[in-house]
């Protein structure tokens, strides 16, 4: 994770202070913990007092089911312990969903996030929760944003965020992530515009 | 200022580097890895300019530390759990020959078996050193401690060493954003090192070599001296540290919505941090219950705690245990409080080995000391 130098923008002030938790579910690898650094950190810019992003605390292994968590509040945190009622959960590998029970302790009006070419009405799930679709890993192929030749899609989904949390906008999130590639720019521009396909491409059931 | 969101060890370490340490000495070890390393991208990129040294241990990266600040350098170092019980040795060097060495040691459970996750028993075992021992609650907090430790192990009237404790994950890789004060903030609170004496080989002295009782006893009673005015200096570095960056987290201990209290909850760390929430929601159900967030244990607060034992009765969480005896701030508030006050203290033993502890945790512990009348530590959620 590299430095995340942001300046909190006055201007922005969100008008709502309530807490928002969120849960990135993901394999070893597939970037969970930085999609989680991304999101905290952009919702600062968007004005947010209060953010976090944390891993699961334990062995991480390339490929295993991994989890990581954010917190956004308008006011500053003072929890520290782990998620166990997330409003939000974000699925990077739809394929997770057979192994681990990502609904677990979700709250009732919660919303389900998932990388997928599926729509949210073919989820059984959809009837309970607000489930929203993006085909990321299409979008990840489409730019060419690889590594060791796998898609990366921890930073195209942040871009169906907004879609689903009015907290933070596309805008900051495209902020940090140039911001996170000011090295590779090119590379950097992919990315932003990755995250503009998956704003355009996500389905959110009714 | 900028604001900088990122982890614990991370931003610990932009800390370390704004404080211009002539020497850095240190070895990796879980969880405290990424605070060296990301020193060490500052010297890749040429931003801190000091002495980077990477040794073999950490005996070795404390003996390096000693050796240098002997020379008249201002040092810092990181480590962890077995880290810091190998340095222990050195620990005692460190403060027995009044170098004010500053080291962050990120609180990790003492194995076997093994586990990386949090506890206080590395750094809690290591009190009677002669360390002064801060423990942060948040990624701002130990940003401004850092500079703060500088200051105060620096101060002529102390010159002792000062271990900023964080806890592991918990703080140490959990990004949370933290208000980076301009260089010239830092430079102009620190100042330089100026030592009182230093290994000099233009004027060469001995120090540390064999003294006879009466003179080392005399020894003994400086540090404890020193201790005691670091006590009083707390409070006016906390608060010079506030004008100069505008925050403020407590001097010795920080205190949530004390006024009117009948109870006062005393925690530590990560804990002290989500007790908040817990005094918060107890407090709208009409608990009159307040925090007293204990930030230093060497010098211990004991004069703050009396007054707390005169207002309330006392409730102690502790993130570490002396075994065959009790969690160390249950046992040294009552000790505070002997002959003083005969409140109420409840004890409770929570989260050893990283186990979460949740501020619905803390509100049961609290509720029960409210009913109980239980003198003997409890240990809270050992089933599942």
């Amino acid at each position: 994770m590299g430095h995340l130098h942001s300046e909190l923008r006055e201007g922005n002030m969100v008008s709502s202070k309530s807490l928002v938790e969120i849960c990135f579910h993901g394999r070893g690898g597939q970037g969970a913990v930085t999609a989680a650094n991304l999101l905290a950190a952009a919702a600062l810019q968007d004005g947010n007092k209060g953010v976090q992003a944390f891993p699961l605390f334990g062995a991480e292994r390339r490929g295993a089911p991994v989890r990581a968590f954010a917190r956004i509040s308008g006011e500053e945190i003072n929890l520290r312990s782990e998620i166990y009622n997330p409003d939000i959960v974000i699925v990077l590998d739809e394929s997770i969903m057979d192994i681990v029970d990502v609904l677990k302790g979700v709250k009732d009006n919660g919303k389900i996030l998932i990388n997928t070419r599926k729509k949210p009405n073919d989820f059984e799930f959809s009837k309970k929760y607000h489930v929203a679709t993006v085909d990321a890993t299409g979008i990840a192929l489409k730019y060419n944003i690889l590594v060791g030749g796998m898609p990366v899609v921890n930073t195209p989904i942040l871009g169906s965020v907004p879609k689903i949390l009015d907290r933070v906008t596309l805008r900051s999130i495209q902020n940090v992530i140039q911001g996170k590639w000011t090295g590779k720019k090119e590379l950097g521009e992919r990315n932003v515009k990755a995250t503009q396909d998956a704003f355009d491409q996500t389905e959110v059931s009714a | 200022m900028t604001v900088m969101m990122d982890t614990g060890n991370r931003i610990a370490a932009k800390a370390a580097v704004m404080a211009k340490p002539e020497v850095v000495a240190a070895y990796p070890i879980t969880p405290q890895t990424t605070l060296v390393e990301a020193i060490a991208e500052y010297v890749a990129r040429g931003e801190y300019k000091g002495e980077y040294i990477c040794v073999e241990s950490e005996h070795s990266a404390m003996s390096a530390c000693i050796g240098a600040s002997a020379a008249g350098s201002r040092t810092f170092t990181a480590t962890s759990s077995h880290g810091l019980l190998l340095m222990h040795e050195m620990l005692h060097w460190a403060a027995l020959a009044r170098l004010p060495v500053v080291m962050c040691n990120i609180n990790r459970v003492v194995g076997p078996g093994w586990n990386i996750w949090v506890d206080e028993n590395d750094s809690i075992s290591q009190r009677d050193t002669g360390w002064i021992q801060f423990y942060c609650s948040s990624n701002q907090e130990i940003f401004d401690t850092v500079i703060q430790a500088f200051k105060l192990a620096e101060h002529e009237k102390i010159v002792l060493p000062v271990m900023v404790n964080l806890n592991a994950f918990i703080l140490s890789h959990t990004s949370m954003p933290a208000e980076i004060p301009d260089q010239q903030v830092v430079d102009d609170f620190l100042g330089n090192y100026v030592p009182k004496w230093k290994l000099d080989i233009e004027n060469p002295t001995t120090f540390g070599n064999i003294i006879g009782p009466a003179h080392y006893y005399k020894v003994r009673r400086a540090m404890q001296d020193a201790m005691l005015n670091a006590k009083k200096l707390i409070p006016q570095i906390t608060n010079d540290w506030k004008k100069a960056s505008g925050f403020f987290h407590g001097d010795l201990l920080e205190y949530y919505k004390c006024e009117g209290a009948e109870h006062i909850l005393l925690s530590i760390g990560a804990i002290g941090a989500e007790s908040k929430t817990a005094i918060d929601e107890l407090q709208k159900a009409g608990h009159r219950i307040g925090l007293a967030r204990v930030r230093v244990i060497r010098p211990f607060p004991t004069e703050d705690i009396i007054k707390l034992g005169k207002q309330a009765d006392l409730i102690v969480i502790d993130r570490n245990i002396s075994i065959g005896s009790e969690g160390a701030l249950f046992n040294e508030v009552k000790a505070a409080l002997y002959g003083e006050s005969d409140a109420k203290v409840t004890g409770f033993i929570a989260g050893l080995g990283g186990k979460d502890v949740t501020y619905k945790d803390i509100e049961t512990m609290c509720l029960k000391a409210l009913k109980d009348k239980v003198r003997e530590q409890q240990w809270y959620g050992l089933e599942g």
